[in-house]
């Protein structure tokens, strides 16, 4: 392969560096109105009085909006495909604020400080209800967040709004109870893990305008801008055909911009106004009122014999997924899907729970979307069962592992919200995964720990992982190429480059299969005017079915090509032979270049324009799978834990571009380091969010990330672009895992509460003391 | 409303605004230079780095009536040097940028470093670039891109 697997540096990295008018604030109209939220300051209400006459008469504001001026249409902000497997339960604006932060009132004004001045002019009078903000106490509490008659399912989720449901789930595979019965050795842990903060760097933006044929056009900060084209559609009565949504640049996502942000409400004021306006939100808003990851309990028991054979799991989570229920189910559910398969030899697994509703910020997509919290509890309590059975935790999972060829019957269970699909395993390199990382951190001689010196020990520990590549027929992706005169041709892709670098991968497949180099590709991607189709960048799609998407329409293209230069050399299309830059007639040994073809075709000889279009669906989400190995060092007087080494070797099949899989896979191993040790999340017991700001949220700086070993796994899935499955979710999977396997190993705490700060394991280390003496 | 008088990108401008203006508002709106990114306006993520008399500042906390008669230098304008080009290739090269919001800033820190320190230390790369943060790389991938760029910019700093 010429382009794909190669290290190309991305096609739009320099003119980032050089800052280029890029990103969707980039591109605001010079005199947009400026959007202001006044925000709720209690944790749940309802609103009985608001006047908004002074911040009205204010000179400079041109609108302001409440509830009273929307039609009360229920929907979801989840930005999935539809129909959406999230409630329908959220309102653009509601009388009823059901976390600090939740909009109350839009105000638009000429600028920034007339709209700040005219938001704190609107007096609001609110009945103050009492709010649930210990998740563990919201199911069938007698205070109901959402009472109101309109909200719905759009299939059944088990949706009971009644008991603070936003959804819940129950399987079983075999006779769990029965099984456990019969285990000699049987272990019950119970964990949880925290609302993490996506902190992408670009806040969440967007901007509205009408065009020269008075459509709405919105550029926005987006993960999904069909999605987010649909749901304006819907929320506001404005017909689709009316909407475009372009989405630029987008300085990071991580799930984070897969749901509606404030779309709706600059397409609100700019449909009543006329006018152009932005809304950018602050750093303090980005925290408070986006999303966060769902934060999640979960009581897990197993089962295994006395040799080590794991026999039964059992995986009990209740989710908490805040004040609506963005994305409630579906991450619910992938804690489960794509987390026990990994041992698919046991007799019984059971998979069950509750999503609740609290008045905390809404839950939603986030990187790893279930699956790292699962991974945690799981590979956690792997390690509890292996102290217990005496068994070194590498072996242990060699013999109970998932392994190329085999199955799980949770594949056709378990889907995202319906059933699942079944699938084998047609490439899992898990084995070779955790042999070599075993020999890269060195477990032979670290584990299970070094003593540094009187109070400082290091351990290391390790987790496996999967994530998913898309979600079978559901997850569609498309692509459009055009011939251009000159010889290159233009690649249109509805698939969303976040920052992951979609276009250069998705040029790269393009270039691969028309033999070409990328500067000969031009991208243009979500632009829903002039893009296909595509859901958007999430569950780890973008290579895989985009990537497909792609690879059919080059495909297409070259067998039009062929035929078109068939024809000009008064030929046949098996004697023509293409490289990419010209096309060969072996028989009568004459030639023609693309150029001129192209420039024939447009100019002057059986012309007509060259387009080809691709689509893809998923039959099958082969999982990419790793092997996570961390060594950390403690300082067992204070607590204070680093990651000194972390070794990653993943299998994603082909890397189209490994240098920019290696940022994947690196970026992942970061966040979930955040996860397992730094993200702490404080809030008050009335609700408030105390981390609001990157100064108290702590994301790890370059001091705290240390050394960083990733190697890919030889690997080719074969229903994959070029063998590739994806690889933009499983970096981020094994680091709470790893790292609380590896704090075990060193100092024989567990910590099963994230993040591991170094109060808890202060604590912890003491306790552990007290208990001896 | 108050007048102050700065170069910008080596360039005489005289900006008529209230003082207590943050100079990244001045500088993305006023003169349309985008390059520069507001990312959490507290100083602590560092994505509207400028260069002010050859230190890196972080423009969202610095006030109009600071920059009174002094030399302040964007991206936009560095982008013209050869510095950069070598930084530019070496980041490319590295896999630094992932979603490059904070690649500018991150740039300015580089030149800022390298201009003190043409030979940092990966410690001494570390220390100066911990104001900047990025949620896309893990970081590693900069850290080399920086020694990188100081070996292949060997005598430009």
């Amino acid at each position: 392969m010429k382009v794909v697997n190669q290290e190309i540096p991305s096609i739009d990295g320099k003119s980032l560096m050089m800052g280029r008018q890029a990103y969707s604030n980039d591109f605001a109209d010079t005199d947009s109105l400026i959007i202001k939220v006044l925000r709720s300051p209690h944790p749940f209400a309802k609103i009985e009085v608001i006047d908004i006459s002074a911040a009205q008469e204010l000179p400079g504001v041109v609108i302001v909006l409440t509830y009273v001026d929307f039609k009360r249409i229920p929907f979801t902000r989840a930005g999935q495909g539809y129909p959406e497997p999230s409630p329908h339960d959220k309102f653009v604006l509601d009388e009823y604020v059901r976390y600090i932060g939740d909009e109350v009132a839009i105000v638009a004004a000429v600028d920034e400080e007339t709209a700040i001045r005219a938001v704190k002019l609107i007096k609001v009078e609110y009945k103050v209800l009492e709010p649930i903000l210990d998740f563990e106490t919201a199911y069938n509490n007698q205070q109901i967040l959402h009472p109101e008659p309109e909200i719905h399912e759009m299939f059944p989720i088990g949706f009971d709004p009644k008991k603070n449901i936003a959804a819940q789930y129950h399987m079983e595979i075999g006779d769990v109870e029965a099984t456990l019965n019969k285990c000699d050795v049987v272990v019950n842990e119970t964990f949880y893990t925290q609302a993490q903060a996506h902190a992408m760097m670009e806040p969440h933006t967007c901007n509205a305008r009408f065009d020269h044929l008075n459509r709405l056009v919105i550029y926005s900060s987006t993960q999904t801008p069909f999605h987010i084209r649909r749901i304006i559609s819907q929320a506001l009565e404005i017909p689709i055909a009316r909407i475009r949504v372009i989405k630029p640049r987008v300085g990071g996502g991580f799930g984070g911009k897969q749901a509606v942000h404030g779309e709706l409400i600059v397409a609100s004021v700019t449909m009543r106004t006329g006018k152009p306006s932005k809304l950018v939100y602050t750093r303090k808003e980005v925290f408070e009122s986006t999303y966060t990851r769902h934060p999640m309990r979960f009581d897990m028991r197993l089962g295994a014999m006395k040799d080590g054979t794991l026999k039964a799991i059992d995986c009990q989570v209740l989710s908490d997924t805040g004040a609506y229920g963005e994305h409630a189910l579906t991450v619910f559910m992938v804690a489960g899907s794509k987390v026990l398969p990994l041992y698919n030899k046991v007799d019984s697994v059971r998979f069950g729970g509750k999503v609740v509703y609290t008045n905390h910020t809404p839950a939603g997509a986030f990187r790893g979307y279930g699956a790292i919290q699962g991974n945690f509890a799981l590979e956690s309590v792997i390690d509890v069962l292996c102290h217990k059975l005496q068994m070194d935790p590498i072996i242990f999972r060699q013999k109970n592992m998932i392994k190329e060829g085999e199955s799980s019957a949770i594949f056709a269970i378990m889907g995202e919200g319906t059933e699942g699909t079944p699938m084998t395993m047609d490439t899992c390199k898990l084995e070779y995964c955790v042999q070599r990382g075993m020999d890269l951190i060195g477990w032979k001689t670290k584990y299970p720990r070094q003593v540094v010196s009187k109070d400082v020990v290091r351990g290391v520990g390790m987790a496996i992982a999967m994530q998913g590549s898309g979600i079978p027929l559901i997850d569609m992706g498309s692509a459009i190429i055009k011939l251009n005169d000159g010889g290159f041709y233009n690649l249109l892709v509805g698939a969303t480059d976040i920052g992951q670098k979609s276009d250069t991968v998705l040029a790269q497949i393009c270039a691969e299969e028309l033999e070409t180099t990328i500067d000969k590709i031009i991208v243009t991607s979500s632009d829903t005017d002039l893009t296909p189709f595509d859901t958007g960048a999430y569950a780890s799609s973008t290579t895989y079915i985009s990537g497909n998407a792609v690879l059919n329409a080059a495909k297409a293209m070259k067998s039009r090509l062929i035929e078109e230069a068939a024809i000009m050399l008064q030929t046949t299309i098996d004697k023509i032979v293409f490289n990419g830059n010209s096309f060969f007639d072996s028989q009568k040994k004459q030639k023609i270049s693309l150029e001129d073809l192209s420039n024939r075709l447009y100019y002057n000889q059986n012309q007509k324009q060259v387009a080809t279009t691709g689509s893809y669906v998923g039959h099958k989400s082969p999982p990419p799978f790793m092997a996570g190995f961390a060594e950390v060092e403690i300082d067992i007087k204070t607590g204070e834990t680093s990651v000194i080494n972390y070794v990653s070797v993943v299998d994603c099949g082909t890397t189209i571009n490994p240098k920019l899989a290696q940022g994947q896979v690196e970026g992942g191993i970061v966040q979930g380091i955040g996860m397992a040790l730094y993200e702490n999340v404080i809030v008050t017991k009335n609700g408030k969010l105390v981390t609001n700001s990157l100064m108290s949220y702590k994301i790890p700086t370059r001091l705290e990330i240390k050394n960083l070993v990733t190697e890919f796994a030889e690997s080719y899935e074969e229903t994959g672009p070029f063998g590739a499955k994806s690889v933009a979710e499983i970096g981020i999977d094994t680091p709470p895992a790893a790292i609380m396997n590896a704090i075990y190993n060193a100092i024989g705490v567990r910590i099963n509460s994230l993040p591991a700060t170094p109060e808890k394991i202060w604590h912890a280390i003491n306790e552990r003391q007290n208990n001896q003496e | 409303m108050a007048i102050v008088k700065f170069t910008l990108n080596h360039q005489p401008v005289t900006v008529q605004s209230d003082l207590n203006r943050r100079l990244l508002d001045v500088i993305r709106n006023d003169f349309n230079l985008k390059g520069l990114k507001e990312g959490c306006g507290e100083g602590e993520c560092g994505a509207c780095a400028v260069l002010i008399n050859h230190e890196i500042v972080n423009s969202c906390l610095f006030v109009l009536a600071n920059v009174e008669g002094k030399e302040v230098i964007t991206i936009e304008e560095f982008a013209k040097t050869k510095r950069f080009t070598v930084i530019k290739e070496a980041f490319a090269k590295m896999g630094a940028v992932q979603c490059g919001f904070c690649t500018p800033g991150m740039v300015i820190a580089t030149e800022s470093l390298l201009h003190k320190n043409p030979h940092p230390t990966e410690m001494e790369i570390k220390v100066a670039l911990s104001g900047n943060l990025c949620r896309c790389t893990g970081y590693n991938m900069i850290v080399e891109a920086i020694q990188e760029a100081a070996k292949a910019g060997e005598g430009l700093w």
